[in-house]
């Protein structure tokens, strides 16, 4: 048998190709017959559009030129629900939403023609904040500006309240933040009646690009092709969005009977693509004389943007997450995510999350202090664990054990003895040092019956030489989803991982394996490939062409022979819900996700005193993730997805200015360098979950949720002030300082 | 938005002559282009005008660095790359090095010049607060001969300086400093790297018998210009540095300074964490 | 709307002489990517901010997206694509294939780039000597630990060859 290839760090099924530059991103592929086309957008955040008018010296008739009534089927991107139109009529309502396409052949000429159309407009009154779409200062959205709401009960957190020795509250903020994938988004289309439409480009999810052009079309899907080209990060980013640019790419296709192409330049990129969810948390916490807790009441609010494109979907995983990973006998979570007129928000990276997440975790440390209990004891007290409920009422079934984790942590970060050296040490001191943490989980795939919705599937084909090729719609983006499919099939197959290829996701050749999101492809789909895996194994095996031991060779063989019979020796996998998870959507309980990643995270960090500068200098990161499929693959997420809650935490701020970001290049909104990364050190625990592939949870999106509030609270530690928002840059921390200082509040 | 290249003219002259002869036959005509690394950033971002461009990166009389007992001379095209493998200037002034070390990546580095930072006058500028406390002066040439004037002054208003059209700056000389004296250099960028800053501070002093003798400050990112704060140079030559003689020191550079509020930071950060650099500077005396 | 002249130059690019006709202000970036269909080099953000273009120009690391075409005239260019030797890919390569020092891979061409200069001019890196030389290229998926793994297992690698 071939060396098993799960547990090990076996190179990058794609990565020689990413090295030497030879893969193939959307703006790399050749269409030389190819004519250029771009967007005329909105120039104010709501109005009503009086007129489009094509001024300056430029041989207009030239233009391609396509409006709402060009679409042949309906105009609106078919994602959730049907409110966003593919292009504008009548009313506007955010800046840079889409009016018009325009195309040429001459790529220049295009660049400069485009800033001379002008959109006439009559605008109204437009609202860009939580507070102000909550009190329907103006309702743009709806009847009250509402795109979602959940309410989530356990117990009742009103009985409570009168006896309790302590109520805490606290409120508490996250910004939007911005993917920053450093490839920009961009399609290139074909189509025309007789032949449908085809889209090649940089996306997270083909079938959703499918499924929005046969609307937006009105033809059937099987005329709706969409191909993946090399992705350069997603994050969350292209989840929904490249649905919105290939829709705009193939109707300049359509109407022009030519190859059109859209890339985004950066500055476009950023200023109309969505971000993560501005949030506002508020949490009314009551704690009995031990420090256990007895009630939280959290009321999660989501700044959705103009439409409700996935909001309902982050809404939930940000309410489901909401309270952490406590145990409480009296929960009630009310969320809502309301419509602003900013550009519609979106996927990113903890889909909710982290914006929960960063509320728990600084009022943890708040209703600890309140507690007259370190943050660390304080948590121990009150962490979930086996044969408990969450605040969904789901039973914790697996080996949870949040005070390992944490205790793992605080050792490896040296804790406890640095904790008590800084604040010692930084009296007097211009350099003040703290350490922080945060605890918290992860609910891995879709939330609640999402999965079972989703029915993925997975094709599995051997040629004759014992070649397997792997054919999901799961798309490489940086993650190592090639790597691990490639794994788990050599694995159960008992082959090598160099005998596995990988399709590229093409919906005309590959099912639908669903998204690529949510932390699902290694766990979720990579089962996919291992229950293809068995059913080829099975197959032989009823054509008795292999036995229960055998050799590569013999298995090669076994191919070759049944391929000789029966043509084609080919397998389709089906998702199947394993089983006792019951969801109620309808009350918001029972068993949110099949499984959870467990997580502990410590940062130490630097406050400079004479700048406000904060700097993260080193940070540990312990997870319980399930079997760890690849070992430099997994650490690499982690690390990534740290660096990005740094970001998140002290440097990535969205500048906006009526309605738009005007920080939209990379210059100006500050993602951390080389130089500005901590040392990130990975620990891994292990507890095999039984239905992910090979033990294996998902961890994509965990590193996000718990980096951000670990940061804070370890600048709350060096500062002695309280911090309830994100980002916390060194001009916010100057104010709070200064403040501080005027009430009386921190060290000096 | 990005701008049409093809709109945009650019010739490469291979001498010094060739330029001068340029400038001067078609006044107003030419705009001069060194390293690029802001006029590419400008057209990318749709905020250069057409223009007709001339290069000077082939223009080898403008290139190298040379010194004497006295002073250093750089070429104005010299780069932020060639100052830092200087062995000269890293032994003279640190505070170029810090300076050039802090401009962007290496990449960036190599391409960035003395004289193109100079010209192109961004009151964000890295190198141009370690070139007012060093006393810098410029040779400003024409087709009628080289004229040296100093460094301070030269900015008159934003994007604004006392250059002919038919004038380059081709070199850039510094004294060479008291080497008593101590280097303050302290740029507080977006970010460790690749960052422009939100405010940097310069200062070069002299202690003689526990008294001022020679204290020069400049500024950026705090006003039109690199700002040389020379009221608080005043107010601070002769003193002895206490508590209270800070305090006032500060409330004068306060005067000296108009931050304002931008994408980056905030006009009240910026007074703020100026005084404090002037603070830890002088306290460094 | 009337274009000014394109003009002609010739240049090295890996090694190969080639004459370039280009619009003098053309980004060299596209030069490459359009005119020399060498689409390795990539761009993230068109402002000399992330280094995703990032390529040698007479030996010195420089952002193709920030030079105009007509400044590579006589400029010996080396690119991604010039970095393997047929087949065969060079140790910097190499190890960020093993150590997973390329992620979603659109930063990868411009950090190898970065990473054989400060190999070049750092033999033997320290930490800091390897932030500051790959600091001008950004990388939103590794948070950058893997490739400092990386350059640090090429290294080691290059020492034994020695």
């Amino acid at each position: 048998m071939a060396n098993a290839a799960i547990g090990r760090s076996v190179p990058r099924k794609e990565g020689r190709s990413k090295v030497t530059g030879e893969i193939q991103y959307i703006d790399d592929l050749s269409f030389p017959e190819a004519i250029y086309g771009t967007v005329i957008r909105s120039p104010v955040a709501r109005g009503k559009i009086l007129g489009v008018h094509f001024e300056g010296d430029f041989p207009w008739d030239e233009f391609i030129k396509v409006t709402a009534e060009d679409i042949p089927g309906e105009n609106r991107q078919a994602l959730i629900l049907n409110d966003q139109p593919c292009l504008a009529v009548d009313r506007i309502n955010h800046r840079e939403e889409p009016v018009l396409l325009i195309a040429h052949p001459n790529k220049h000429l295009l660049i400069e023609a485009r800033k001379h159309v002008r959109i006439e407009v009559e605008e109204e009154t437009p609202i860009y904040t939580i507070e102000d779409s909550d009190a329907k200062k103006e309702v743009i959205w709806g009847e009250d500006n509402i795109l979602k709401k959940y309410r989530v009960e356990k117990g009742n957190v009103d009985d409570v309240w009168a006896s309790a020795h302590k109520v805490i509250e606290g409120e508490y903020r996250t910004g939007a933040q911005e993917q920053l994938y450093i490839e920009p988004q961009g399609m290139v289309a074909k189509a025309s009646p007789e032949d449908g439409v085809t889209v090649w480009g940089s996306l997270q999810c083909p079938y959703y690009i499918q499924g929005s052009l046969e609307v937006l079309f009105g033809i059937p899907a099987d005329q709706c092709r969409v191909v993946y080209a090399a992705t350069g990060g997603g994050f969350g980013g292209k989840e929904e969005y490249p649905t919105v640019i290939a829709g705009h790419t193939a109707l300049l296709a359509w109407k022009s009977g030519k190859t059109v192409k859209m890339i985004y330049d950066r500055a476009e990129d950023m200023a109309v693509t969505t971000k993560r969810h501005p949030s506002l948390t508020r949490h009314k916490t009551a704690i009995d004389k031990d420090g256990k807790l007895l009630a939280m009441d959290v009321e999660f609010l989501l700044d959705g943007g103009a439409y409700a494109t996935l909001t309902s979907v982050v809404l939930s995983r940000g309410t489901i997450h909401a309270v952490g990973p406590y145990l409480c006998p009296n929960v009630r979570v009310n969320a809502r995510a309301l419509a602003t007129n900013l550009p519609p928000h979106g996927a990113f990276r903890g889909f909710g999350a982290p914006q929960s997440c960063f509320a728990i975790e600084r009022h943890m440390n708040k209703v600890a202090r309140a507690a007259g209990l370190t943050p660390e004891e304080f948590r121990n007290r009150n962490f979930l664990n086996k044969g408990q409920r969450t605040a969904t009422g789901q039973l914790i079934e697996e080996n949870v054990d949040m005070q390992g984790l944490l205790t793992t942590a605080l050792e490896k970060s040296d804790y406890h003895a640095k904790k008590a050296r800084f604040a010692k040490e930084n009296v007097g001191q211009r350099i003040k040092k703290g350490i922080g943490f945060a605890t918290f989980f992860h609910g891995a795939g879709f939330t609640g019956s999402g999965e079972k919705h989703l029915a993925s599937t997975l094709g599995m084909e051997a040629d004759r030489n014992g070649r397997i090729r792997v054919l999901a719609a799961s798309t490489e983006i940086g993650q190592g989803a090639n790597t691990v499919f490639s794994q788990v099939a050599a694995d159960t197959l008992k082959i090598s991982y160099d005998a596995i290829d990988i399709e590229k996701p093409d919906t005309e050749k590959v099912p639908n394996s669903g998204p690529t999101v949510a932390s699902r492809t290694s766990m979720i789909v990579g089962n996919l490939v291992a229950v293809a895996a068995k059913q080829l194994l099975a197959k032989l095996r009823e054509a008795q062409l292999l036995g229960d031991e055998y050799t590569p060779d013999q298995f090669n063989s076994a191919c070759d022979q049944y391929i000789e019979k029966h043509g084609e020796l080919k397998v389709i996998s089906e998702y199947s819900q394993p089983p006792g998870i019951n969801w109620d959507e309808e009350n918001y309980q029972g068993d949110a996700y099949g499984t959870y990643a467990w997580a502990a995270y410590v940062a130490e960090v630097e406050v400079d005193t004479l700048t406000y500068v904060t700097e993260v200098k080193d940070f540990v990161a312990v997870q319980e993730i399930g079997k760890v499929l690849h070992p430099i693959m997994a650490a690499g997420q982690i690390e990534g997805g740290v660096a990005q809650g740094v970001g998140f935490a002290v440097y990535e701020k969205v500048v906006w200015r009526d309605g738009v970001m005007i920080n939209n290049q990379m210059t100006n909104y500050i993602m951390p360098t080389a130089s500005d990364v901590p040392e990130i050190r990975v620990f891994f625990e292990e507890e095999p979950y039984a239905y992910g592939a090979a033990g294996a949870k998902g961890i994509g999106e965990l590193p996000l949720d718990g980096s951000a509030p670990a940061v804070i609270n370890a600048v709350e530690d060096a500062m002695k002030i309280d911090i309830d928002f994100i980002p916390m840059l060194p001009e916010d921390l100057f104010e709070l300082i200064e403040s501080a200082a005027n009430n009386g509040q921190g060290e000096e | 938005m990005r701008s049409d290249v093809t709109q945009y003219e650019m010739v490469a002259p291979k001498s010094l002559d060739e330029v001068l002869a340029n400038l001067s036959s078609e006044p107003g005509k030419w705009t001069l282009f060194a390293g690029g690394t802001d006029l590419m950033v400008l057209m990318e971002s749709g905020k250069l005008a057409p223009k007709n461009f001339l290069s000077l990166w082939g223009v080898k009389e403008l290139k190298g660095i040379s010194y004497t007992d006295d002073s250093m001379t750089f070429g104005a095209l010299t780069t932020y790359g060639e100052l830092q493998r200087h062995s000269k200037v890293r032994e003279y002034f640190p505070m170029l090095i810090q300076a050039a070390k802090e401009t962007g990546g290496l990449a960036i580095q190599n391409r960035g010049t003395l004289g193109g930072n100079i010209a192109n006058a961004s009151p964000a500028a890295d190198s141009p607060p370690g070139l007012l406390v060093y006393d810098a002066e410029l040779e400003l040439t024409s087709v009628d001969g080289s004229r040296w004037v100093p460094y301070d002054g030269f900015h008159t208003g934003y994007k604004q300086m006392k250059l002919g059209e038919a004038e380059l700056i081709t070199k850039i000389r510094v004294p060479r400093p008291d080497p008593k004296g101590v280097h303050y250099f302290k740029k507080v960028g977006t970010r460790r790297a690749q960052a422009i800053s939100k405010i940097v501070l310069a200062g070069f002093g002299l202690m003689n018998e526990g008294a001022v003798k020679t204290v020069r400050i400049a500024v950026g990112s705090v006003a039109a210009i690199t700002l040389r704060c020379h009221k608080t140079e005043a107010f601070l030559t002769g003193k002895s540095l206490n508590d209270s003689v800070i305090a006032e020191a500060s409330e004068i550079f306060g005067g000296e300074i108009t931050p304002i509020d931008d994408v980056r930071s905030t006009g009240r950060y910026r007074r703020q964490v100026g005084k404090n650099l002037l603070k830890d500077f002088l306290e460094s005396l | 709307m009337v274009s000014v002249a394109k003009v002609n130059f010739d240049c090295t690019i890996n090694g190969e002489k080639k004459t370039i006709s280009a619009y003098p202000m053309a980004r060299l970036l596209d030069v490459i990517r359009e005119d020399c269909e060498l689409t390795g080099t990539k761009e993230g953000c068109g402002e000399g901010e992330c280094g995703a273009c990032t390529i040698m120009i007479d030996g010195e690391l420089v952002n193709s997206c920030l030079v105009p075409a007509l400044q590579a005239d006589g400029a010996e260019i080396k690119t991604i694509e010039g970095v393997a030797t047929g087949e065969q890919l060079h140790v910097v390569q190499e190890s960020f294939v093993v150590n997973n020092g390329a992620q979603c891979g659109i930063c990868t061409p411009g950090m190898i780039m970065a990473a054989l200069k400060l190999l070049e001019e750092h033999p033997d890196p320290s930490p800091d000597d390897i932030r500051h030389g790959l600091a001008g290229n950004l990388c939103r998926c590794t948070g950058y630990m893997k490739i400092f793994e990386s350059v640090l297992a090429a290294c080691q690698s290059m020492k034994q060859e020695v």
